[in-house]
Parts: structure tokens; C-alpha cells; sequence
């Protein structure tokens, strides 16, 4: 069964490595754990028009399962009935399976060519799991295989207590479509769509999701040959022939696998200039070489803002020329991080502060209770 | 015997400008002419020129010319005019062709079916006279990931080599003193240092007068250990064991006796007079273990503060043994194709043995990634660069930085006429012959090095500029922004690149 054109990926796609794409992104995120349902967020993100033209929208939403929230929500879209058989076959024989069911949508005349959208609440099988391996690490390795193997069958995310929704179309169409008002979350990441030089498919909107990361992206990664060889060699395999999944895969080895913090995060994929490196004292001097040294290929060049979120963090950043705008606000604990200001003063009266980020300096909002903010940056 | 070779080129003089100055006679050491005082005229033996233009470029006047001799010799396609004089030649001396120089032969080269993107609409292009445009490059093995231990200025970082700190992707290749005069061999080292960037010995040891440019000179280990002691390896930036040369895969060296002067023969410690000979192999390498033990040998006697590069001919299976090398502890594996230059070699070698080093290099960085070991070592490449174009596209295909030979000494004058093996250069450069060499002046000869440089490096930031990249290493083995015009799939297949439209 063939469901139109702008589902999967069309065997031509091949052609296309990446696309690029002008876009709106925006994230907020209530610090004190409150949770808010879609609505603000869509209103926010459509605010944004300008800057998408139907070809793709999504969210990213956090804290919506806490009943299941010890699960891996695992989010795919099926190409046809074949697809889902073939992909719950390895579901089924690689994770304890708590619930599962089609997500739940709404029939309006603005989405079409829809593709089969699954969840299912999974744990790695303990027998699965190689020697030494986590349930982090078997998850990723299953993602990819679903992707890359499995085929019509694309992962949308595969978090815990958070989900990815995403589709072609405009974001507040997707977001209606999926029923986001039926969702609270405390963590909204939203992001429209303007791509350039391809159709938009499904599995191309955004956010891009691995783990809890989900990663929203405007601008075009003119390193991505290397980013995405690189990241091979760590056993991410990129799919979904967009520039944005390198970033998400790049922040899971960055913080997930190797362990480092934010802040030398927005150093590896913002890379400061050498001429600033070299004027640092020794120690941070130091640590920012070994950094471009060892991380080089990482670094992600050309234009870009992207938000970056987890559980518990929302990091707003832009490349190191900055080339693509990025806003960040404050309103008590709720932070927002957008591609433009006047989304915040759309659904948030009470808006403390706003201001613009430096190229490369992270904006960084944190779950913890207390200042939430980190010394230097912003507050 | 009546010799039936045709001179190679026609030197025609204006006699209406000739003031008999006689430069040309001075300045030609092949003797090619010849002033009569009795007829008070300048005549030329044909036979003799070498066509590197000495006489041309220098006449005041203006007054001659050097072109192909347009004599025919029957057509056929098999026996062209090169392959007649080259089997006169040997039936005339019973000898084993010599040349100089890398392969000029019609073999395909990639660079020129190679082209790069440039950015349009989606994503800003880059000025590099008004952005920043890093191009500083750093060579060693690094860690997969950033490890500290320690504390304080004991801190370390798990796996991480010593590193070479490049201003430019650009080094200058491995042209031993014997081979290449003093003055040349200072002229590379000053040039070096004002660059920022490194330049390699060769097999010829390292003049004393030279250790103060230490900081950017790799220093050569090869078969015949000329004159390596613990102050050559000292005076170092970093070691390179010498396995093997692109224009003379599988065969050794040799400086004849007639060159080892006696400032050569300290350098090199090896008696005045005597023949230098670099054997095929390294008599103690044997396998891969034994390269290791050199390898490792070569880091202890250097306290582990330099990096070690193990430089190889590309051959057929060189992914494998690049591999092997890195694998026997190598923070640098420098591959050289056959293109790359001589001073000295058996023509049908030069031209027959050895891979074009663009799908070499290709070959190599897709194995090293798919083994997983890319970051262990650095890739540098060498044979056939000779614009900033070439040097970009090996960038993209996987390379850290290139070692650039010939196109070194065509900025110092060299014309590329192969005469090097001859030791009689007319520009100074591949000559020990003291009235010859002190024609190089290291100064000026440094000078043309540095604008050279200075010029490709700035091609090579408005190139990374037109495709939105201000960083030389988003551009490295980011095969997408190259595609191949008028390739196979197979050529393009190895090399790892699209066709254009694609």
C-alpha cells in the first residue's frame, strides 16, 4: 500500500545527503516542573509563519507519560501495514512491550499523505543486551537498526516520558492534527519549517530525536559531509537525509557517551575562534585546544540556531558567526528560547527579560530548582 | 658509436639582439653554448640543453628562444619520438634509464575531474577579508574523546600525541641535502618557520647551521640512517621514518660519490666520496612488528614529546598497510603518489610503479574510518599537488595537511626539466657544485616560498569561504562538498564522491 509521496523517503532521496532549510524554532521550558498544555506553543510557533511554508512542523514534548514514564516511548511513523508488522516483529523480540497503540490524530483537511503513526512503551529484554552494554546504548543501537534496516519504518523518538510529534505541514496544523491540547508537558520545543531543495517528507520535519535529546534546527550545517562521517565511526548512522539529525546524534555522544558538560559542548559544536583560544589563560586554554583537536570534525559550521533539550535541560545556541537569529526570555521559571521575540510577548504577559546570545554562547535552562540558570549566562 | 638522438629542443638566437654577453654561455653548466672569440659569435650544441630555460629567462636582450625541435620521426602511434630516444639510449649505454622529477605521464589526474560547491541562498558564503578563516591544523594521534587525568600541571589527556600546530594545511616535502643544495635546503627552512608550518630533511641528515629552524623541521629516518644520531633526532619537531618515495616505489636510493662533499659527508657520517646508499627496505623491517619496534624506538629516544610519521608509496593495497601502520603505534601516516617528485630515478619505475595518491588517499581515509582508528593518526599526502585547488580537494577527500615537493622548488625557479640527477641545476637547487648553488640566494628564495603559501592559503580561505566554512576542519573528508565530472562509477565509487548533478 503506497500512502503518498510525502511520507517516507522517496528512493531518488539518496541524492539528497542533507537538506537545508530556512525555519522558526522555539522552546519553553517551566523550570519549577509545571506543566502547561500545546496550546501556547502552537500559538507561539505560528506566529512565526514567515518563516515555514508548510513543509514540515513538529514538537517535542516533555513530562507527557508520567505513567509510563519508566518506558522508552518509542514514536514511528510505517510506510504501509508491512512495515509495522516487520518493524514490531524486532519491537517484540528485542523489548518487554508494557503498552501499545496507533497516537492518537485528528482528521484535518490541512494534513494529508498521512503515514501509520505507532507508540509503544518498551524495555530493553535484559538477554538482549551485549556484555557491558547499557540500556542507553541498546537503545540506540536498535533505533538505528529500525531505521536504517527496517524498511518504511522510521523512529520519531525514543525517550522516556517525552515524545516527539512531527509531520509535513504547517506546525499548527501538525500540532491540531496530533492533538497536542490533550498533552501537558513542562518542556515545549516547537520548530516550522522552510525547506529549500526537497520535498518535505515526514520523517524530515523536526525535531530530531535519540534518547531524551530532541534537537530543533534552523540553517544549514555546511560541515555535515564530515560531521556525519565522523559520527559513523561512533555507530550513528544517519537516515533521515537532513543536516539537523547530526546535531542530535553529536549531543548524545557529546554528553550521553563522553561525558561532557555543557558548556564544552557549545565549544565543540561552536567552536571559538583560535585568535580567542589563544588569549586564555592557561588551564581553560588548555582544555578549548584539546577540544577543536579532538572534536574537530564535530564542529558544525555555517548557519544555525538550534534548540537543544532533555529531561531536564533546554540549551539554546547558535553557530559561531552567528548567522541565524536566536532570542532568549525569562518569565519567573518559565525560560523561552526563540528564533524571534515577539512569540514570547504573544503568550506570555509576564516577561521579565530578554535578550540576545553572543555567536556560540549557550543559553542554558535547567530543571534544578534555584537559580536554574548558570552564572554567566543570561539572568 | 654515432649517437642517433635527437636533441630534445632548438635554441634559436636573435643575432640582431645578441650583444655577446655571454650569460648564456656562464650560466649553462650542461654547456649547451659556446662563444667563439675568433668569429666573435655565441653558438649553441643542441644536444646539450636541457631546456630548463636558464639562458632564456636571464638574456638581457631577449635574444633566444628554446622550443620543441619540431623534427618529425615517422608517425605511429607505438613508437612515438619518446620511446625511439629512449631505446637509442639504451642501445647506445647499456644503461638503466635515469630521470628526475615525478611521473608526467598521461595518467588521469583526479584534481582536474574533481569540483568543488560553493554556497547559494540557503546558506551565506564567507568573506575571508572580513570574517575569520581558520586554517590552523594540528597533527598527531588524539583520543577518540576528552579524557583528563591528573590535576593541575600534571593534567593529561588520555591518548592524546604530541602535535604538530600548522598555520597552513601546507608542509614541505621530504628533498634531502645532496639531493637539494645548502642554500635550498635553508631557503625551506627559513620559509617554514615564517609560515608556521614544517619542513622534512629527507634521508640527508641535518646541517648543524640548520638546527636553529628545528622547531619547524621533520626530520627523516630512512634505510640508510644517514646522519641520524641523538642530536638530529633532538633537533627535531618531529621524526619520519622514510619507507617509501612515490616516484620510486620498491627501490632504495643513491647519492653518487661525486656529490658527497665534505660538508655532505659530515652530515650525512659517511666517508668523503663515497657512495650513499639508501637500501630498498629498512634492513631492520622485515614486517610490521619490526616497524613498531622502530617506531617505538624513535619515541623513546625522543622522551615521547614528538610526534612519529611513517611515510609510504602509494600502492595498491596502501588502506591495509596504512591501517598496519597506525595500528604499530604511528601519530602521522604520509602517503606519497605517483606523481610525486625525484631527484633521482629509473624512468620505467617512476612511471609504471605506484597509484595516483588521490585514490589512495581515499582509500586510506575510508579504511581508517571504517576501522574505526581515523583519530589515531593524521593523514598527510604528497605527489602531485600544484595549486591550492588540488590541495582543497585533498583536504576534502580525507587529508590533514599535504607535503607540497615540487611545486616548492618551481617557486624557488626550478622549470621542472628533469635534470635533477645530473647535479648539474642551473637554478642552484639540485646542485652541490658551489659556482651553481650560490645562484639560490636563501633570502629571496625563502621569499617566493612564503608569497607562494601565503597565495594558496588564500585561495584556499575564499574557496572554504564560497562554501560557508571558515574552518579548515569542517572541510576535511567532507567528501559532499566535492563532486567527480566524467568519472566512472567505480572511480567515483572509491573515491567517495558524487557525480556532478547528483
Amino acid at each position: 500500500m503506497f500512502r503518498g509521496s510525502s511520507f517516507n523517503a522517496p528512493s531518488r532521496f539518496f541524492r539528497d545527503d542533507k537538506d537545508f532549510s530556512g525555519c522558526s524554532i522555539f522552546g519553553m521550558m517551566d523550570r519549577g516542573g509545571g506543566k502547561v498544555n500545546g496550546e501556547p506553543v502552537i500559538k507561539a510557533i505560528a506566529n512565526m509563519k514567515e518563516r515555514s511554508n508548510g513543509l514540515g512542523g513538529g514538537f517535542a514534548a516533555y513530562g507527557i507519560y508520567p505513567d509510563l514514564a519508566e518506558f522508552y516511548a518509542l514514536q514511528l511513523m510505517f510506510e504501509d501495514e508491512c512495515a509495522r508488522s516487520r518493524a514490531e516483529e524486532f519491537i517484540r523480540r528485542s523489548f518487554e512491550v508494557a503498552e501499545a497503540g496507533p497516537i492518537p490524530t485528528r482528521s484535518i483537511p490541512e494534513v494529508t499523505d498521512i503515514p501509520l503513526l505507532w507508540r509503544y512503551f518498551v524495555r530493553p529484554l535484559p538477554t538482549c543486551l551485549q556484555e557491558e552494554e547499557g540500556e542507553d546504548d541498546y537503545m540506540v543501537r536498535a533505533v538505528m537498526h529500525i531505521n536504517v534496516n527496517i524498511e518504511g519504518a522510521f523512529v520519531f523518538s525514543s525517550g522516556k516520558d517525552m515524545g516527539v510529534f512531527k509531520g509535513v505541514g504547517f506546525p499548527e496544523d501538525i500540532g491540531r492534527f496530533f492533538r497536542l491540547e490533550e498533552y501537558e508537558a513542562y518542556t515545549w520545543v516547537a520548530h516550522g519549517r522552510f525547506p529549500t531543495n526537497t520535498q518535505g517528507w515526514w520523517g524530515g520535519a523536526h525535531p530530531f530525536n535519540i534518547l531524551d535529546w530532541s534537537v530543533v534546527h534552523n540553517g544549514e550545517i555546511s560541515s555535515y559531509g564530515i560531521n556525519r562521517r565522523h559520527l559513523e565511526m561512533f555507530g550513528y548512522v544517519c537516515t533521515l537525509h537532513t543536516d539537523t539529525e547530526v546535531i542530535a546524534y553529536a549531543v548524545d555522544l557529546l554528553l550521553r557517551r563522553h561525558g561532557l558538560s555543557v558548556d564544552d559542548l557549545a565549544m565543540v559544536l561552536a567552536a571559538p575562534l583560535w585568535e580567542q583560544i589563544d588569549r586564555l589563560p592557561r588551564g581553560k586554554r588548555e582544555r578549548a585546544t584539546a577540544l577543536r583537536q579532538i572534536y574537530g570534525s564535530l564542529l558544525m559550521n555555517g548557519p544555525f540556531s538550534i534548540i537543544i533539550s532533555n529531561r531536564t535541560q533546554m540549551i539554546g545556541l547558535t553557530d559561531r558567526i552567528r548567522l541565524r537569529p536566536l532570542v532568549a526570555g525569562r518569565a519567573g521559571k518559565m525560560m523561552y528560547i526563540s528564533s524571534e521575540e515577539a512569540p514570547m510577548h504573544l503568550i506570555e504577559d509576564g516577561l521579565e527579560r530578554t535578550w540576545i546570545p553572543s555567536g556560540g554562547e549557550p543559553i542554558v535552562a535547567e530543571m534544578e530548582v534555584g537559580t536554574g540558570m548558570r552564572a554567566g549566562v543570561g539572568a | 658509436m654515432k649517437s642517433y638522438i635527437l636533441p630534445e629542443f632548438l635554441v634559436e638566437r636573435d643575432d640582431y639582439r645578441c650583444i655577446r654577453c655571454e650569460v648564456c654561455v656562464r650560466q649553462c653548466a650542461f654547456e649547451a653554448h659556446r662563444y667563439d672569440a675568433d668569429e666573435d659569435a655565441v653558438f649553441v650544441d643542441e644536444s646539450k640543453c636541457c631546456g630548463c630555460l636558464r639562458c632564456v629567462t636571464l638574456c638581457p636582450t631577449r635574444a633566444l628562444t628554446v622550443r620543441r625541435n619540431p623534427t618529425q620521426t615517422p608517425d605511429n602511434y607505438n613508437w612515438t619520438r619518446e620511446q625511439l630516444m629512449d631505446a637509442y639510449k639504451q642501445a647506445e649505454t647499456g644503461g638503466v634509464l635515469l630521470t628526475g622529477m615525478g611521473c608526467g605521464r598521461e595518467l588521469p589526474i583526479y584534481w582536474d575531474r574533481i569540483v568543488l560547491d560553493a554556497s547559494q541562498v540557503t546558506n551565506p558564503s564567507i568573506d575571508p577579508l572580513r570574517e575569520p578563516m581558520e586554517l590552523r591544523t594540528w597533527l598527531g594521534a588524539k583520543p577518540d574523546r576528552l579524557d583528563s587525568q591528573g590535576e593541575g600541571k600534571r593534567r593529561r589527556i588520555e591518548g592524546m600525541g604530541p602535535q604538530l600546530k600548522l598555520e597552513t594545511p601546507m608542509m614541505f616535502s621530504a628533498i634531502s641535502y645532496g639531493a637539494i643544495s645548502y642554500n635550498t635546503c635553508e631557503a625551506l627552512a627559513r620559509a617554514a618557520a615564517e609560515l608556521g608550518t614544517y619542513y622534512n630533511t629527507g634521508e640527508g641528515g641535518l646541517r648543524r647551521d640548520l638546527y636553529k629552524y628545528g622547531r619547524h623541521t621533520i626530520c627523516q629516518v630512512a634505510s640508510g640512517r644517514f646522519g641520524v644520531h641523538a642530536d638530529y633526532l633532538e633537533a627535531a619537531a618531529a621524526l619520519e621514518i622514510k619507507i617509501g618515495q612515490g616516484a620510486k616505489p620498491g627501490i632504495g636510493g643513491h647519492l653518487p660519490g661525486e656529490k658527497v662533499s665534505l660538508e655532505i659527508s659530515r652530515t650525512r657520517m659517511i666517508p668523503e666520496g663515497s657512495d650513499a646508499i639508501s637500501p630498498a627496505p629498512h634492513h631492520d623491517i622485515y614486517s610490521i612488528e619490526d616497524l613498531a619496534q622502530l617506531i617505538y624506538a624513535l619515541k623513546e629516544a625522543t622522551h615521547w614529546t614528538k610526534p612519529v610519521s611513517v611515510k609510504i608509496a602509494a600502492v595498491h593495497n596502501s588502506a591495509a598497510i596504512a591501517s598496519g601502520i597506525v595500528r604499530a603505534g604511528a601519530d602521522i601516516v604520509a602517503i606519497d603518489g605517483i606523481r610525486g617528485g625525484t631527484g633521482a630515478a629509473p624512468t620505467r619505475i617512476r612511471d609504471n610503479v605506484g597509484i595516483p595518491i588521490e585514490l589512495a588517499l581515499a582509500a586510506v581515509d575510508d579504511r581508517l574510518r571504517a576501522e574505526g582508528i581515523r583519530n589515531r593518526a593524521s593523514i598527510v599526502v604528497a605527489g602531485g599537488f600544484r595549486n591550492s585547488g588540488d590541495v582543497i580537494k585533498a583536504i576534502a577527500l580525507g587529508a590533514d595537511a599535504v607535503y607540497l615537493g615540487t611545486p616548492a622548488l618551481v617557486a624557488m625557479g626550478c622549470h621542472v626539466c628533469r635534470k635533477c640527477y645530473t647535479g648539474k641545476c642551473n637554478w642552484g637547487i639540485a646542485t652541490q657544485d658551489p659556482y651553481l648553488s650560490k645562484r639560490l640566494n636563501p633570502e629571496l628564495a625563502a621569499r617566493r616560498l612564503v608569497n607562494m603559501i601565503n597565495a594558496w592559503s588564500h585561495e584556499i580561505m575564499e574557496m572554504l569561504g564560497g562554501m560557508g566554512i571558515n574552518a579548515i576542519e569542517s572541510l576535511r573528508g567532507n567528501r559532499l562538498r566535492l563532486r567527480g565530472v566524467g568519472l566512472s562509477r567505480e572511480e567515483l565509487d572509491i573515491l567517495g564522491i558524487k557525480h556532478a548533478g547528483e
